[in-house]
């Protein structure tokens, strides 16, 4: 397990136990009670950390290398019953954004979301999970199939941002990101978007435009990355923590600006500390949403989607 | 062969070009240097008559060379940003705010209106680069989604002109979500049967080219501009590699595909004349002038 630099106190508590696990081991004699006051210490502090995270402490939750990622959410919930489906008949099959149908309790879905890579060789085929126009544009052709068939949309949300490159230039992104938007608001199936780690702007908004649109507790989700903000308006990375305060990015500060339509709680410390328990929750979110959106009609699904999205913002007249 | 190679323009201006010119009577173009008087410059729509440079212009100046006579009525003029977030950086974001509206003598990035052209009716938001980088926070947005309100209730075609560096930081996710509202608008819009077209103007990155700037039935542009989504300095970085020539600009963004013309400025109101032609539905007072 990786350790961030504020877990440190959990870091130095669970070397001790395992310490004491070893030296019972090898004395005999018996410290169950020590284990136990240091477990229960563990515990505490776990809580104490989760209650008193910063703003930038939970975009680097967010972005723990342990943290589950879009497919291992899709494999979870649908217990394996996922078909992945590649390409967007143009150009190329992105690797960074990845989707497909998926089965979940009888109910199919298509997942669309995007994926970051596990260790380092990964980590380059999916390009760090910044998608490039195709990711966009595959995206949107399997939206479209969705709809085709009246199945309900879910996709994830986890990226740094879309790729800023050459070719992605050459090819369109600002273009790409700008039909999504346009097509997601007329969909006429429920359409629900999770942000499971990291939201950074337009390229997050490309696949966020739903129905219902949640966050997990520890994900973040803004205009742009804390660093870059920092770049920009202070002219050095070095205020990445202040400029995460100020984005007001976390799950509760865009709940209370009624920019998210819901919050998913994570396991103490942390989704990577207990991954059943998180996909069970997401399971149990993604299924009761299309529940209820499913009954709406299509005309006044898209209605209400529209609104609620021209609602947003802040103006004095 | 040299070791060193001079990329930038302008570094090698001879002294007797430095002169300072005596504000508000001279105009020195940014590209060739010529200078003309401002009237003459004025006259020539802020485009350099030796070089084509188009001068930056903001939405005055677009509503003076589009609306016949000039003549237009301003859609939201009182509207101005809050501060949702209580934002500051290395300064606070209401004194930035009120510091640009002292400035500019605007009330925001966006002014946006109704009236005619060439006989026609049309609705026009045009971004003002001078206020805060034309960047899209809440105001912006909200301008833009009135603005298309007007269109669908009055049956009017909608000419959007963008320039603007993205999104605004300091309205942080709120800015964001524009990007969203923006486009959902544009699909009423569309789903209306009116037409939608698109001006990007120098520069248009960002948010705003991941969102309406891209959306037009035509999406068209002034030569030279800067046109993308990430910012050059950006793509360079990611890229590790010197860029291009002539990368992001109109003409490059052109020739992949992106845009449907470029237009120089002094042909704009007959090229949009002759696309509202071909969409709108034909009027009785359109077609006696014909005959």
């Amino acid at each position: 397990m990786d350790y961030l630099d504020f877990e440190k106190p959990i870091q130095d508590l669970e070397e001790q136990l395992q310490k004491t696990k070893d030296l019972e081991g090898e004395t005999e004699v018996d410290m169950s009670k020590t284990i136990r006051e240091i477990e229960k210490k563990i515990a505490s502090t776990r809580k104490e950390i989760q209650q008193n995270l910063t703003p930038w402490q939970r975009v680097q939750l967010s972005r723990h290398p342990q943290r589950p990622y879009t497919l291992a959410y899709i494999e979870a919930i649908t217990e394996g019953n996922f078909l992945e489906l590649h390409g967007d008949r143009g150009v190329k099959d992105d690797k960074a954004m990845v989707g497909g149908w998926g089965m979940v309790d009888g109910q199919p879905i298509m997942f669309i979301g995007q994926q970051k890579g596990i260790n380092t060789k990964m980590r380059q085929y999916r390009n760090f999970g910044m998608p490039n126009p195709e990711g966009y544009r595959k995206a949107l052709r399997l939206m479209k199939m969705a709809e085709k068939f009246n199945r309900p949309i879910v996709t994830f949300i986890d990226t740094p941002g879309a790729f800023p490159g050459l070719e992605a230039e050459e090819r369109g992104q600002g273009e790409a990101i700008a039909k999504n938007l346009y097509e997601m608001a007329m969909l006429k199936v429920p359409v629900i978007c999770i942000i499971i780690g990291e939201g950074a702007s337009g390229g997050a908004l490309g696949i966020g435009i739903g129905d219902k649109v949640l966050m997990l507790e520890n994900s973040w989700y803004s205009v742009i990355s804390p660093e870059n903000c920092s770049t920009i308006l202070w002219r050095t990375w070095d205020y990445k923590e202040q400029a995460a305060a100020a984005l007001k990015l976390t799950a509760e500060d865009m709940y209370k600006n009624k920019l998210i339509d819901g919050i998913i709680k994570e396991p103490l410390g942390g989704a990577h500390n207990n991954r059943e328990e998180i996909f069970d929750r997401v399971k149990a979110e993604i299924l009761k949403h299309i529940g209820t959106l499913q009954k709406i009609e299509s005309d006044k699904l898209i209605e209400k989607r529209i609104t609620k999205f021209s609602k947003m913002g802040y103006v004095k007249e | 062969m040299g070791w060193f190679k001079r990329n930038k323009e302008g570094i090698t201006t001879s002294t007797k070009d430095k002169k300072e010119t005596p504000e508000g009577l001279w105009h020195k173009c940014p590209k060739c240097k010529v200078i003309v008087s401002v009237e003459d410059h004025e006259k020539n729509l802020w485009v350099c008559g030796n070089c084509e440079h188009h001068d930056r212009i903001n939405a005055k100046e677009y509503f003076s060379i589009l609306f016949d006579d000039g003549k237009f009525t301003e859609l939201n003029p009182k509207m101005t940003s809050g501060d949702p977030l209580k934002f500051e950086d290395t300064k606070k974001y209401t004194e930035r705010y009120a510091a640009t509206v002292k400035r500019t003598g605007l009330n925001e990035a966006l002014t946006s209106g109704y009236g005619k052209i060439n006989d026609r009716d049309i609705v026009i938001a045009c971004m003002n680069f001078n206020f805060i980088g034309g960047s899209m926070g809440s105001v912006v947005g909200e301008k833009i989604a009135r603005a298309i309100d007007h269109c669908i209730k009055y049956d009017k075609p909608f000419l959007m002109i963008s320039k603007s560096g993205g999104a605004r930081m300091m309205e942080a996710a709120f800015s964001l979500m524009q990007m969203a509202k923006t486009s959902a608008k544009l699909a009423l819009l569309g789903k209306k049967g009116l037409p939608y077209i698109s001006m990007l103007t120098d520069p248009t990155t960002g948010g705003v080219t991941a969102s309406f700037a891209m959306l037009g039935d035509i999406n068209i542009a002034e030569p030279g501009a800067l046109i993308g989504f990430a910012g050059p300095r950006v793509v360079k970085e990611t890229i590790g590699k010197d860029l291009p020539e002539g990368f992001q600009t109109s003409e490059f963004v052109l020739e992949h595909g992106f845009l449907d013309f470029i237009v120089k400025r002094k042909n704009l109101k007959d090229k949009i004349s002759q696309f509202l032609d071909m969409t709108m539905p034909v009027t009785e007072t359109k077609t006696a002038v014909a005959k």
